[in-house]
Order: C-alpha cells, then structure tokens, then sequence
C-alpha cells in the first residue's frame, strides 16, 4: 500500500512539474558525439537565456534509426516533441503526414528567403510553406589526402577518377593502401556518388533526383559502375564492415592515402592534432571541382499544444538561423553555415573552400543533394540504389551491364 | 483435470470455510491474469496486427488501405530477400547439425568420469552465458584478415596463409557459422550430458554383460534413449538460427554487400529504417511461418505422445 501511495504521489508531482515549466521545447536528436554534442550544446543555452525550458531528447545510435523509431512511436501517440532531427526528402514524408507545423512568419521577419540558398530553402518547405530550420551544410564530395604518403610514393593528386587509378597504381607499388574505405553500404554509396557526380551534375540530377530510366541505363552509368569496380583493387583486404573514422585514421596515421568522405572526416584530423594544408590535405573528389554535393541537417518543427510551447518553438527557429549560432556550431561541427555571407575569419582553410564552392555552385546549379545521406530521395529508394550498389563492389562476378539493369528495376521497385 | 479437483477436495474438508477458501481459489488466477494478458496482447495481437500489416500498403507508419498480397509478391522479387532466405538455409542447417553432433561427441567424452568434470563442464557451457553481441565482435577481430588469425599466421612465418572468409562474399555464411556453432554447442553438449545421466545404469550392465563394447551400447541403446533431448535441443537450435540478428549485427552486419544478411535483419532494415513497414511485415510473417514450420510436428508429435500415456 505504502508503495502504491507513494507511487501515485510521485506521477502527481511530475505532472505538476510538467505543467508548470512554460514555454517548453523538447528537442529529439541524436548529435551525441562529443563535437556535435558541444554544438548542440550552444543551441540549448541560447534557448535558455531566451527564458524558455530545454528538454533534451538525445537518442543516440544507428545514425538516427533509433531515434526515427522513437519519434514514429510518439507521433502516432499524438505526442510528438517540438523538435526533430529530420532532413531531406523526410521532411516532405513527414509533413504528408500533417505532423508539421508552419514557419512561415518567422523566417518572413527573420527573411530566410534572402539568407538562405535556393536549394536548401526548397528542401525546407513542405507545399511552399516553412516546416523546418536548417542547421548546417556538409559537403560531401571531399577527398582527404596525406601528401607524405604520396610524396613517398612519388604520386600527385589526382584531378580525374582516370588520373586517380593511375596514381593509385604508383601508390600501391610503393606499398601503400591507396584508398581507405569502410565496406558499409553508406560508404559505398558516397564513394559511387562522387564517381557519379564526376559526370556532369545534370547527369547526377537525372539519375539519382529525378530517377530517369533513360540516365539509370545509360552509357555513361555503365561507365560508372566500371570505374566504381576499379577502386575494388585499391582498398585493403580488412576493409569490409569498418567504420568510417576508423578508415580516416588510416590517412592520418599514414597507412593509407585517400579517402572519399564528407568533411565531418576533418574532426577526426582535428582530434589527432593534425593541420589542414600541412599534415593532410583536401580537395574536392575527382573530377567534381565546380559541383558540391550537399548534406543537410535541419530541425523539423512539429505541431504542438499550448500557447508558450508555440513561443518556444518559434524562437528556437528564430535562434537556429541566427548568425552567432551558425558560427558556433558550425565551428564545432566541421560543416559550414546555411546562411550566405557569413563573416567566415575563424574557419579553416577546407571550410573556406567549401563556403566559396558552396556559394559559386548555388549560383550555377551544380549544388546537388547527396543521395547517400538521404538528402535527394525518400528512404525507401535509398536503401535500393544502396543494395545494388554494396552488392556490386562485393561481387566479382556482377557486370556493370547486370548492376545498371538491377538499378533501373530496383529503383522501379521500391516506388 | 484430474489433479485440480484433488487439489480444492481436501482444501474445503480440512478447513471449513467457503469464504476464505474462493480467495485462496482464485488467488493463483489473479497472480497469474497479467502475465496472461500480457501473452495474450503483447504475443498474439501483435502476431495478428503484424499479419494485418502485412497485406496493406504501409510505408512509414502504419496505414490500413489493403492491396492483397502485393507485398509478399515484392518480397519474393527482391534480390536481398531472396540472399537472405538462401542464407537462412545455409546457416541453420550447418549451425544445428554441427552443433548437434559436437554436442553429443563432448557429453559422451565428459561422461567418461574424468578428473575435474565440472570445470571442463563449465568452460564448454561458460559462451552460452555471454550475448551473441559479444561473441559477434570477439569474432569478427580474430577473422578480419588484417588483424585476426590471418595477420597471426603470416606474422609467424606461414607467408601464404589465408583466411579471409569474413570479407569474401562467398564465404562469410560460414563465418557466422563458426562463431553461433562456438557459442552454443557447449548448452547442447550441457542438455545431452544431463540426459545420458538419466540413462537407466541397469541397461547399460546388462548390455556390457551381453559382451556389447562401449561404442555399441552408446549407438544401440544409450543414444536412442535420448530421443526426446534431441528434439528438445533440434527445436530450441533452429529458433536461435530463425530468430539470429544479434550476430550477424555484430560480425558482418550484412556484409560484405548483404551477402551475409538473415531475415531478422532484412526485416528490421525495412520496417525501420527504410519507412517498409508493409514490406517489413511480410518478411516477419515469412519468418513466423518458418518456426510455425518446425514447431507445430514438434508440438503434434509431443501432445500425442502424452495421450498415449
């Protein structure tokens, strides 16, 4: 009985402490490693300071499956948090659902139209209204490289995925391991992507936005896949199943030359005590230079009860986009800013190539979504084009002619 | 039946008080209503709301427009799945025949009355205490090519050696085979040795006096005796193998490519990560109906054994 008693008194009390606490924002993410957990960190004081109660929903692991499990079950529960970690093409899935709230005033006083690019302000909007807050911008298409090992190894970087296997050839004579890479599909698919992308952005638009059959059975994907082949001789024999940091040290302790990788491979650098433009270089993939492949976190904003929890929640989407706290997190995320023309004097030289490219290739056109971190097609297609993909690098026996085929049909299937 | 009627009998003559004795009745029932509501809505109804599942066009969250058997035809059609049943195979099969047979050979020799027993015991029985979790990552650093036994021998002067199944696409079933056989032969081992102490020690005298020689005994008399364990450790093998996703989580996870993907893991990569859910349920019920497979001759042959009785 005494038990039941103080059972009952104890739901009574955090009831009343949840109801009391106004102008709260509960925020679902899973930025948990200590980098991101440092920037996330920054936000939630700002809210803070602003006078508002921060309720951190931190779900570590899996890349965020188990937080997208998490936040399924409370959205179908019909309490939702405030705030989710979501991006891309979920973001529409999501606001399909009618979970989303609407943006618009704030970024119309704080003029999210002005400040943000095209494309990124495109992929927050669900039917031309504002659902979500973007946070940063990685770039993808990095290629990070240790120069002793090539000057070891009497090789130069390479410009081209033609120039790259000739290198690498030099680079394996010398007994090197030319490319370090993890054999999981999610590394698989952004090496395949920056192959990919190395033909021409409209091709990469054609196939892995728009879906073309046409494109997805061309000539020049068969080329990509023989290319994509290729780099199967240049990885070491442990490569399958390792993780991505685990591959970057492999740069950095000199064992391997290259990896292909997006630039939140710099906080590994950075961790070891290493200097971008003395210890390890970057440079975008081959054959991508004047394209950027973007990676896009953002903060979707759900729908919420309670006149101070809508205050707060519009505050945090004010808070996201201010400059300040661009900078800081951004700083210590390793990406770059969403907002254009930011005073950029404490950012590294890799950041500063990737804001100049970021800003030229919105102006062109050649800024596409990455496809392998979800930011160009829904997760379902993804994990089709992620299959043929993995499958083929592992195969020895599969054509290109057979994976592009297996592509097209795949692709068709899972729409 | 029987039992029950002469369980309350003697209960209300002895102490003489209906009143009392209903609540003694029905106390075991209310102790034993949770658990049973429990069984019943978190085991069967979802059972049954994964079937329903299973024939709508469910993507991200659960949605209830039915579309026949699309989903299981998608199912059949997808490369992975397909990978994965084959696997499924290949990996159960191997894994409960091994497992079988290595753990008869150690009861039989354990059974010898050797010196310091018990510790032996414990040792061959000590994996089966530790999570598939662990024994997948202990693994899968001893069969990495780079780091593993492979870089040992090469280290130790055999420059040729080579073991590198864990990243040959070929090959890496197997890998998953030794690592489920290393963790679990040892409870069979535990389950038949317990049932070759219940052997009748008579029979065995009498087939020695017939002039039958130790291995005779053990195939003609001993290890048909054993029947039951047998079946016993046959259905508990082959719902680890069904139901394995731990281990191949922590040893390949899948790879390389999803050559070494089961259907536990297809059926989570869809549902959960993939917004799949009808997709995901079809391969759930796929799966049911392959334990349902072996469990329900099991249970047929157990229940008519007991009648005869």
């Amino acid at each position: 009985m005494k038990k039941i008693a103080f059972g009952l008194s104890a739901v009574a009390l955090s009831i009343a402490a949840s109801t009391s606490h106004a102008g709260e924002v509960e925020v679902l993410h899973w930025w948990t490693s200590g980098g991101e957990a440092t920037a996330i960190n920054v936000l939630q004081q700002e809210m803070i300071n602003a006078g508002h109660n921060w309720k951190d929903f931190a779900v570590a692991g899996g890349g965020g499956e188990s937080a997208m499990t998490v936040l399924k079950s409370r959205a179908i529960a019909g309490n939702p948090p405030s705030a989710a970690q979501i991006k891309g093409p979920t973001i529409q899935e999501w606001g399909d659902l009618g979970f989303l709230t609407n943006l618009d005033d704030v970024a119309k006083a704080s003029q999210w139209d002005q400040v943000l690019p095209r494309v990124v302000s495109d992929t927050m909007k669900y039917e031309g209204h504002y659902v979500a807050a973007p946070v940063n911008v990685h770039r993808v298409n990095w290629m990070w490289a240790n120069p002793e090992v090539f000057r070891k190894s009497g090789a130069s970087i390479p410009t081209s995925w033609e120039q790259f296997i000739v290198e690498a050839k030099k680079i394996k004579a010398a007994g090197f391991t030319p490319l370090a890479h993890g054999g999981q599909a999610w590394q698989d698919a952004t090496l395949f992507e920056a192959i990919a992308l190395s033909k021409g952005s409209k091709f990469y638009s054609d196939a892995f936005i728009d879906l073309t059959e046409d494109t997805l059975r061309s000539k020049d994907m068969i080329n990509v896949f023989d290319t994509f082949k290729q780099m199967r001789e240049f990885v070491d024999p442990g490569f399958s199943g390792r993780d991505w940091n685990i591959a970057t040290s492999m740069v950095i302790n000199g064992d391997a030359a290259i990896q292909i990788m997006g630039d939140w491979a710099k906080g590994e650098f950075t961790a070891a005590g290493k200097k971008a433009g003395i210890d390890y270089v970057c440079y975008p993939a081959p054959g991508t230079s004047d394209a950027f492949t973007f990676n896009i976190d953002s903060l979707a904003m759900f729908q919420v009860d309670g006149k101070e929890k809508q205050a707060a929640q519009k505050d945090l989407a004010r808070l996201i986009l201010e400059p300040k706290f661009q900078e800081t997190f951004n700083l210590n995320k390793g990406s770059i800013p969403t907002r254009l023309n930011m005073p950029r004097d404490k950012f590294d030289t890799c950041a500063h190539s990737a804001m100049d490219s970021f800003l030229a290739s919105s102006a062109t056109g050649n800024l596409v979504p990455s496809m392998a971190h979800g930011m160009s097609v829904n997760s379902m297609v993804q994990g089709a084009i992620f299959d043929v993909v993995t499958n083929f690098f592992n195969d020895e026996s599969m054509t290109s002619e057979e994976a592009v085929d297996k592509l097209a049909r795949a692709i068709k299937a899972s729409m | 039946m029987n039992s029950k009627a002469s369980h309350s009998e003697p209960n209300q003559t002895r102490s003489g008080r209906p009143a009392r004795l209903s609540l003694a009745d029905w106390m075991p029932k209310i102790v034993m209503a949770p658990t049973v509501i429990i069984t019943l809505v978190c085991m069967y109804g979802y059972m049954i709301w994964t079937a329903i599942l299973s024939f709508t066009n469910s993507r991200m969250l659960p949605s209830y427009k039915f579309v026949g058997f699309e989903q299981y035809e998608r199912l059949f059609n997808n490369d992975r799945w397909i990978v994965a049943l084959t696997n499924l195979g290949v990996f159960g099969s191997l894994f409960i025949i091994i497992c079988l047979f290595l753990g008869v050979v150690l009861a039989i020799f354990l059974d010898q009355k050797i010196r310091a027993e018990g510790a032996i015991r414990t040792i061959y029985l000590y994996p089966m205490a530790i999570s598939f979790i662990v024994t997948g990552t202990a693994w899968k650093w001893l069969l990495n090519p780079t780091n593993g036994i492979e870089k040992m021998m090469v280290d130790l002067g055999f420059e040729d050696f080579k073991f590198n199944w864990l990243a040959d696409p070929d090959m890496v079933i197997y890998c998953l085979v030794i690592a489920a056989v290393w963790q679990a032969s040892g409870f069979v081992m535990a389950l038949f040795l317990a049932g070759l102490r219940g052997v009748d020690g008579d029979l065995i005298k009498a087939a020695h006096l017939d002039g039958a020689s130790t291995f005779t005994t053990y195939r003609r008399i001993i290890l048909p005796s054993l029947k039951p364990v047998f079946f016993s450790a046959l259905v508990i093998l082959s719902h680890i193998a069904i139901k394995s996703f731990d281990l191949v989580a922590a040893l390949t996870n899948g790879g390389p490519g999803y050559s070494s993907d089961l259907p536990a893991n297809f059926m989570y990569a869809h549902t959960f990560t993939r917004s799949q859910v009808g997709l995901g349920s079809a391969s759930a019920m796929v799966m049911l109906g392959c334990v349902l497979a072996i469990l329900i001759p099991y249970l047929y042959s157990e229940l008519r054994g007991e009648r005869h009785e």
